[in-house]
């Protein structure tokens, strides 16, 4: 296993252009993902490609690696016309994508994680200690020493940590092109420094760095240049110095979206959710209060128990001290179910893993909380549920071609908001909204936010748990920082800065 | 409900411009897997109607149906089961128990109760593999494993092993034998009530909505407010009610309750129509209608390589090579990553 002695990187100096796709074009059946599409990946640069989604950023990202094949146009890697069969083919021509939903497996150690592909290459022995060493001197060299070991097992990384995983996999075989695909959309703001860091590193080593997010800040912190795409085409690409905030949304929307929060705070109503004291295993003596019509924030570093504290008000972890009261009297929810018939609803973090039956269709997954209300005698009217879903179809924006779409098949954000009108219509007293435009594009997230806000308006209660600060600022009244499975602060809207959270975070 | 003040609108994906035609509408009603199968059907009834001309005669056909109705039970429930996302591999050995039990019972307190006992027996095992998989969270195949040998094992020691009971003279067991209805044998009609039931059962009703959902998703089922754990028990009873119906038919068949011989291997039998007629074995996906195809196309080519004089062992291979054939065409279309073990 000499992985530190590959050298597929030929030497280049900065600014040439290592990888370039040109005019490429990709149609599902008659649907067109891409057509003249062209992005160049130059060494020593980092390229953003952004876009909203159902733009046409993975389908690019997967002819790059060889998963799609392009109907036309031209692939070539330094300098030369190429063509990839499978992704196996362009791995080894030194192209690496690191996936925004890494595979980890479960029982084996990070080490193992890391070097998955290149166990065998020095022998049928496996030399645990060798690989373990190795690893280390990775994550050292890297800068994630401290943040993940190279014995801990696959199934016990957070989120963060899967994604150090994937990250490692792909920089300890020295590749010519690296591509993220919004890889911060699982990390905490602490995490996404080291990766910043990490990716100017390989930046400076000469590495041509592909890099896809929604995040403006991000971009404008990372990129060298930009590359927008809109509709499955190409708008155009810029250097980052000539391009600006409102510049690159309108690129990408083709309107302007200023002004993406537009939350008035009303007068909060009567407590909605109260929780006293309220300790598990998770979570250590929270207090909290949601009122009707209010908006509430819940911001930490991944791993403080934001998730875990929704899943304790609904039900799914037992509250094991403390009370937890809706509209003023103690309630205990022994399951989900229980939660749902008090008025709540929740979308969770992992949407396709917690929330989506992915092989059915979209009007089955709105329609899956209130099947007893749109049926008689246990028959469910299909009448009913066609009128349901092309109502939320309609009223959130949802683009698909028709309600039995597969949900598969959609767009995360468009996914998203299939989630959001399972719970819409439960018609719920209080929504617990958990990372709820994590993978989400610029667009579809400025609709979610007009989407909570009218709820608010309307009386609903929202709890929101967000690890991008500007969302949590923009959108809630209060913000409850955790950390560490406490409530370490509670800031009104007035006092909250990023300056101000990120403390209470860390605490 | 909100109106979002930014929403855009969708851009018009028409898959299928302008009117579609006679044949695309007939397959998205059937599914494409449906309609493979019809044609498997088509080639195989040509095939062998063109060889022997007493294929088509109305006594093969209804031998054909007869022939079909005890594994197509069995078949129909265990897709139920399926696409939940799990598996009972010990219908057979519940059949095998509630045959015998049937014909004991009959013995002294006559068919009705008879019968009534039997079910009963079968909805106890049914309950009893829920019960082992919910509270003792044992995986439904290792379950259904343990309790296909516990079953059988019964069985043979409340009947020594032996057929019990003579049912042959009872014109009640008679009637579900070789009577009719309309023409068409009793059998038959069995197996066509229960499938519609299930049918309707899962393609009309919340419970089916359910049941698509748990096996599609658990967690977002769980977190949907659905109790999973009584459709658990709820579908491993009714699996078990119908395979102690199955047995009662063996009974019925053989004039006597037998423990092991009629029953044995059933399971498989119904594993192999289900998943050959579409059923994931991830859970989630699967009809009743292509589960009742598959059963017609095993038994006619059973009947049919059975009138050409096809040795038996041929018969098994023949049904294998379909298996896997089938299966590798449904994952060709199927479009998924061709990586790794498949689900």
């Amino acid at each position: 296993m000499s992985a530190h002695a590959s050298t597929l990187t030929p030497p280049v100096s900065a600014g040439q252009v290592v990888f370039s796709a040109t005019d490429i074009a990709k149609s599902f059946g008659p649907v067109a993902a891409l057509s003249g599409v062209s992005i160049e990946l130059r060494a020593g640069e980092v390229t953003a490609l952004m876009g909203e989604n159902g733009a046409g950023k993975s389908t690019l990202l997967k002819i790059i690696t060889g998963d799609y094949q392009p109907d036309s146009g031209v692939l070539s890697l330094h300098g030369a016309e190429t063509r990839f069969a499978e992704p196996r083919e362009s791995r080894t021509s030194g192209i690496r994508v690191i996936a925004q939903e890494p595979e980890i497996i479960p029982h084996v150690s990070v080490a193992e994680n890391i070097f998955v592909g290149l166990l065998g290459a020095s022998g049928p022995v496996f030399r645990r200690r060798a690989v373990l060493e190795q690893a280390r001197e990775a994550l050292a060299e890297f800068g994630f020493a401290g943040v993940i070991a190279a014995e801990t097992l696959g199934s016990e990384l957070s989120a963060a940590q899967r994604q150090i995983v994937e990250i490692m996999r792909a920089v300890v075989d020295r590749p010519a092109v690296i591509c993220f695909d919004e890889p911060t959309s699982s990390l905490g703001e602490e995490e996404v420094e080291i990766l910043f860091r990490l990716i100017r590193r390989l930046r400076a080593e000469g590495i041509a760095i592909g890099y896809v997010s929604h995040r403006m800040n991000e971009i404008f912190q990372l990129a060298d240049a930009i590359t927008v795409l809109r509709d499955g085409k190409l708008v155009g690409t810029k250097r980052t110095e000539d391009t600006d905030h409102d510049d690159l949304v309108r690129m990408m929307v083709g309107r302007d979206l200023s002004q993406m929060f537009h939350r008035e705070a009303i007068d909060p109503g009567d407590t909605v959710l109260e929780l006293a004291g309220v300790s598990n295993e998770f979570v250590h003596d929270v207090s909290l209060t949601v009122a009707a019509g209010e908006v509430v924030g819940i911001a930490g570093l991944v791993g403080a128990g934001r998730s875990e504290l929704l899943k304790t008000i609904v039900g799914d972890f037992r509250v094991e001290s403390g009370t937890l009261s809706m509209g003023g009297t103690a309630v205990r929810f022994h399951t989900p179910a229980d939660s749902i018939a008090a008025g709540i609803g929740f979308a969770p973090e992992e949407r396709k893993a917690e929330a989506l039956i992915m092989h059915r269709s979209v009007r089955d997954n709105i329609a899956l909380a209130v099947l007893k209300r749109i049926s008689r005698f246990s028959f469910v009217s299909s009448a009913r549920e066609d009128e349901l879903a092309e109502g939320y179809i309609k009223k959130l924006g949802i683009r698909t071609p028709s309600d039995r779409q597969l949900v598969k098949n959609l767009s995360g954000g468009n996914q998203q908001k299939v989630v959001l009108a399972r719970w819409l219509s439960t018609t719920p007293r209080l929504l617990l909204l958990d990372e709820p435009t994590r993978g989400v594009d610029v667009g579809a997230k400025a609709e979610i936010y007009a989407i909570i806000d009218e709820l608010a308006q309307q009386g609903v209660a929202v709890l929101v748990v967000s690890s991008e600060l500007p969302e949590v600022l923009g959108l809630a009244d209060r913000i409850y920082v955790m950390a560490g499975g406490r409530v370490t602060g509670v800031l009104p809207r007035a006092n909250a800065t990023e300056e101000a959270i990120l403390a209470l975070a860390m605490d | 409900m909100p109106t979002p003040t930014l929403s855009k609108t969708p851009p018009v994906v028409d898959v299928v411009p302008g009117t579609p035609g006679v044949f695309r509408r007939f397959l998205t009603a059937m599914g494409v897997q449906n309609v493979s199968l019809l044609i498997a059907i088509a080639f195989v009834v040509l095939v062998i109607g063109s060889q022997n001309p007493l294929f088509f005669t109305v006594p093969n056909l209804k031998v054909i149906g007869t022939a079909i109705a005890i594994s197509g039970l069995l078949a129909v429930v265990q897709t139920l089961v399926i696409i939940m996302g799990a598996l009972d591999i010990s219908v057979g050995s519940i059949a095998g128990l509630a045959s015998v039990t049937s014909a004991m019972i009959f013995t002294s307190a006559g068919p009705f109760i008879g019968v009534v006992g039997a079910v009963g027996i079968g909805l106890l095992c049914g309950l009893l593999n829920g019960c082992i998989i919910v509270f003792g969270r044992v995986n439904p195949v290792i379950a259904t494993l343990a309790t296909l040998a516990a079953y059988k094992g019964i069985a043979q020691l409340i009947s020594d092993g032996r057929a019990q009971g003579y049912t042959g003279a009872d014109p009640f067991f008679v009637f579900l034998a070789r009577g009719s209805v309309l023409g068409i044998p009793t059998l038959i009609w069995i197996l066509v009530v229960i499938a519609l039931g299930v049918h309707v059962l899962l393609r009309y009703t919340t419970m089916g909505r359910n049941i698509y959902a748990v096996g599609g998703n658990d967690v977002a089922s769980r977190l949907a407010g659905i109790n999973i754990n009584r459709y658990i028990l709820g579908i491993y009873m009714m699996t078990g009610a119908v395979a102690a119906l199955a047995g009662i038919l063996i009974t019925a068949r053989t004039g006597s309750g037998q423990p092991v011989s009629g029953s044995e291997g059933l399971e498989l039998e119904a594993i192999t129509a289900a998943a050959l007629g579409g059923a994931a074995l991830k859970g989630g996906k699967g009809t009743i209608a292509g589960t009742i195809l598959a059963v017609i196309l095993l038994g006619i080519l059973t009947n049919g390589m059975t009138l050409l004089g096809v040795n038996s062992f041929w018969q098994n291979v023949a049904k294998g090579g379909l298996l896997v054939l089938a299966v590798v065409l449904q994952q060709l279309r199927s479009g998924e990553r061709r990586i790794g073990l498949p689900g």
